[in-house]
């Protein structure tokens, strides 16, 4: 694994009415690493994941995706459909298309590679379904390939948005609470599916706010309040004394919610 | 009963130990709205001031309706029995109404795609999304006997005319309902489009499309039931259609073959209406 920096966030600020909601956040991921990032709901994890492929843009401060600026003091690249072609985005509400099916939700990963003569059809080659459904055979839903999106369960259509991670090509995964809408066995196996995938060699940066989940899981976490890093290091550091030094009593709903059943 | 008392224990209890709650309570209460308000006793004048005033406007004149009684027995009379000596060139040109009502829509659904995109709020910006909708309330206002009289000077007289005068008014009427459609989808799937880098045409076509079909379909069939409807008139006008012979029927007093071709017409209509209505269920 190579040391280059696929992400590299600098001086990130973002305000919604006046309220903070990132306060000149900067750090560097690694190519290959697996990030964390740990904080109380409305502490920036979302809208920190929502800067980095440029879905949101920020009011001032840079990120940069393999040596590129996908947004430079609040404009985005003119290229940013290429950029964020290499970014995979995974939500907490799946975001699939729930009208179409297995299949074509993941084929939409491709669409920017797809010229629009063939997207305006909705077409696409035989190689491009083929590839998609060896996706769906590695996230292990290739059976559900032709049902509508909608009728998966919450954990399989979370399988599919990894799915259409994959069909992109993506080098980086940002996965924004992607268990947080799960049962303790679905979340559990989408957790696995994003550390085998990060041992390939795709960098993973996920937004969490269940503490055991990033102590069984990740090797790094930043913990953030009210849009500001208060720590970023390696996990063991971030003990329980150190967690309720950032979080004070907000800590219980770090450590005690979740899925920590699935760890006993 | 058992219920009814612990819900009054409880309450008593409450008001009982904590006084607090008790003032809470009245609180809301006094932001109850009140039943009379001066808003609403203006707004009840204003209704009978303008029920009255319309009333005039429109010369409505019932006791007029019995005063006549005979004379509209008489008349009524004289639509039976029903003349249906001509009723292969009838079922012709209700074949041309029911066609012309197909493609009025057919165009109008086509056009209606690309103008609702246009004029919905969370796709467009502003400064598209205005003089879009002003542009599809326009094709709106004006009834589509108003388009036909146009038409037939610009294209002469027949079912063409007509088709164009269906295609102008539903486009403005389909790009209204498509895009309100538009407007109520859900954000997060075409965002789960937009993070794999797929441009805005592309969000469009797989993050909103599918989601508003199913409406779009049946908001189409519904247009296309009162197209048949309007185009039966258009032809009182020349543009085609069963409604040049129901207007020369009406002008020769032939009211035989007046009360024939609107059998002919409701008979249609309604099996149009009850097709289009099972589709519809089918399809939502």
């Amino acid at each position: 694994m190579t040391n280059s920096k696929a992400i590299e966030v600098k001086d990130l600020t973002k305000s919604f009415k006046g309220k903070p909601a990132l306060d000149e956040v900067s750090f560097v991921v690694d190519e290959g690493e697996m990030l964390a990032l740990v904080g109380a709901s409305g502490s920036g994890k979302s809208t920190l994941l929502r800067n980095i492929n440029g879905l949101q843009i920020a009011d001032k401060g840079i990120v940069t995706i393999f040596n590129t600026p996908i947004q430079d003091n609040g404009k985005n690249h003119s290229r940013i459909r290429r950029l964020r072609s290499q970014i995979g985005f995974i939500f907490q509400q799946f975001n699939l298309v729930s009208r179409l099916t297995v299949l074509e939700n993941v084929l939409i990963g491709n669409l920017a590679k797809v010229p629009l003569s063939r997207s305006l059809f909705r077409q696409f080659r035989k190689w491009e379904k083929y590839q998609a459904l060896a996706a769906l055979q590695r996230v292990g839903i290739l059976e559900q390939a032709y049902q509508r999106a909608s009728t998966l369960s919450g954990g399989q259509q979370q399988r599919v948005a990894i799915a259409r991670c994959l069909v992109q090509g993506a080098k980086i995964i940002l996965a924004d609470e992607p268990i947080a809408s799960l049962d303790p066995e679905s979340a559990r196996k989408v957790m696995e599916l994003l550390c085998q995938l990060n041992k390939e060699g795709i960098t993973v940066v996920t937004s969490l706010h269940q503490v055991q989940m990033v102590r069984q899981y990740f090797p790094r976490a930043i913990a953030l309040r009210d849009g500001r890093v208060m720590f970023d290091g390696a996990v063991e550091k971030l003990n329980d004394n150190r967690l309720t030094s950032i979080y004070g009593s907000a800590v219980e709903e770090l450590v005690l919610r979740g899925h920590g059943e699935v760890l006993v | 009963m058992m219920q009814s008392e612990n819900t009054s224990d409880y309450l008593s209890s409450d008001n009982n130990g904590k006084g607090t709650i008790s003032a809470e309570v009245s609180q809301m209460l006094a932001k109850e709205a009140k039943r009379v308000t001066t808003g609403k006793v203006i707004f009840l004048v204003a209704t009978i001031v303008i029920l009255i005033f319309s009333y005039r406007q429109s010369e409505l004149n019932f006791p007029l309706l019995f005063q006549r009684g005979e004379n509209m027995v008489e008349y009524i009379k004289s639509y039976f029995p029903p003349d249906f000596s001509y009723w292969k060139t009838y079922l012709e040109d209700t074949l041309i109404t029911v066609s012309m009502g197909i493609w009025g829509t057919l165009l109008a659904a086509i056009a209606a795609i690309p103008l609702s995109i246009l004029a919905s709020e969370n796709v467009c910006p502003v400064w598209i999304v205005q003089p879009t909708r002003r542009l599809l309330d326009a094709m709106r206002a004006i009834n589509e006997v108003v388009f036909a009289l146009v038409f037939v000077v610009a294209v002469g007289l027949g079912p063409f005319a007509g088709v164009m005068a269906l295609f102008i008014h539903t486009a403005g009427a389909l790009g209204k309902l498509f895009s309100e459609a538009v407007e109520a989808i859900e954000p997060g799937q075409v965002e789960g489009v937009r993070a794999t880098g797929a441009s805005k045409i592309q969000e469009i076509i797989f993050g909103i499309i599918p989601q508003v079909i199913p409406l779009w379909t049946s908001f189409t069939l519904y247009r296309f039931e009162s197209n048949v409807r309007a185009a039966s008139v258009l032809g009182i006008v020349g543009a085609g259609g069963i409604g040049v012979l129901l207007y020369q029927s009406f002008q020769s007093f032939d009211y035989g073959k007046v009360c024939a071709i609107l059998i002919i017409l409701i008979l249609a209509t309604s099996i149009i209406d009850t097709i289009s209505a099972k589709l519809r269920n089918w399809l939502v």
